[in-house]
């Protein structure tokens, strides 16, 4: 219970830091990709002023092994730079390229009631399941 | 040789935004000792374990809500969707399929990756910015969408 609350809290702040940030909107952020044509730097301060934030919560983070709440801590442990990490990076910064949304800011606008933001997150949902069904096949095969 | 869009450039909003969304980022972990990267949480869904379901969906329930409750004390700033369908449905396949590839997006290793000084997470994060400025490079000034 406690858990799923404060995961509401932190959802519905990330969304109002992407609705003040104006990242929740796809031409503003097309509008930081675009540097050969007039380049807009606001997200690189969305950027800086969250990681700002995060450094010093990560750096407290680390000292602990139970969240304030009393659950377990879980950093991530994996830090190898692989092929697939390259490769979906690039995939996700092309599809990114093409409507200015990722993930967050596409459920932001799913949420503002925009029915071009709906066709993306479903497209988006359906690339994790085609993703899934991908890991699966590969596990299978190679069992 | 860059040329600054100052009449759309807003570092006030943008900083401001940005401590938001870091606050955000640092009361999930902080709390609930997670990362809060939205491609993870909505990927993860998809092979749900028991009690793994409810808070994934608080968690999207507040970013899908945000809007709302936004409304509820002020006007929403504009969103501007000027992709068309195929092209929306190209970008979210890709999105989708690459963030999961990745195991996270701009605010799994954009934000707390960096924050938590990850090499794996900046170089993730070098590669999708790189695409995502030849991206729009290739549709706006090469194709001239």
């Amino acid at each position: 219970m406690k858990y799923s609350l404060a995961s509401l809290f932190a959802g519905l702040l990330f969304g109002f830091g992407l609705i003040v940030s104006g990242m929740a909107n796809p031409e503003k952020v097309l509008g930081f990709l675009d540097i050969a044509g007039l380049w807009d730097p606001s997200l690189a301060f969305v950027m800086g002023g969250a990681i700002l934030v995060g450094v010093f919560a990560f750096a407290l983070a680390r000292k602990r092994t139970l969240s304030f709440l009393g659950f377990e801590m879980k950093l991530p442990t994996n830090n190898r730079i692989e092929k697939r990490l390259v490769i979906g990076s690039l995939m996700f910064g092309i599809g990114w390229g093409i409507a200015g949304f990722c993930p967050g800011p596409g459920l932001v606008a799913l949420g503002a009631g925009e029915f071009k933001a709906v066709v993306f997150v479903g497209s988006m949902v359906a690339g994790m399941i085609l993703f899934e069904a991908i890991e699966r096949k590969k596990a299978a095969s190679a069992a | 040789m860059i040329d600054i869009a100052w009449s759309q450039f807003t570092p006030g909003t943008a900083l401001a935004g940005g401590i938001l969304i870091g606050l955000a980022a640092a009361s999930f972990l902080l709390l609930n000792g997670r990362i809060a990267g939205i491609s993870g949480i909505l990927g993860g869904l998809l092979t749900p374990t028991k009690h793994d379901i409810i808070w994934r969906v608080a968690f999207l329930a507040g970013l899908i809500g945000a809007p709302a409750i936004w409304m509820l004390m002020a006007e929403l700033p504009p969103i501007e969707i000027n992709a068309g369908y195929p092209a929306l449905i190209i970008a979210g396949l890709l999105v989708g399929i690459g963030t999961r590839y990745a195991s996270g997006c701009t605010s799994g290793h954009g934000v707390c990756g960096l924050s938590r000084l990850s090499l794996r997470s900046l170089v993730a994060t070098l590669s999708f910015m790189a695409a995502g400025f030849v991206s729009v490079f290739v549709i706006r000034h090469l194709i001239g969408a």
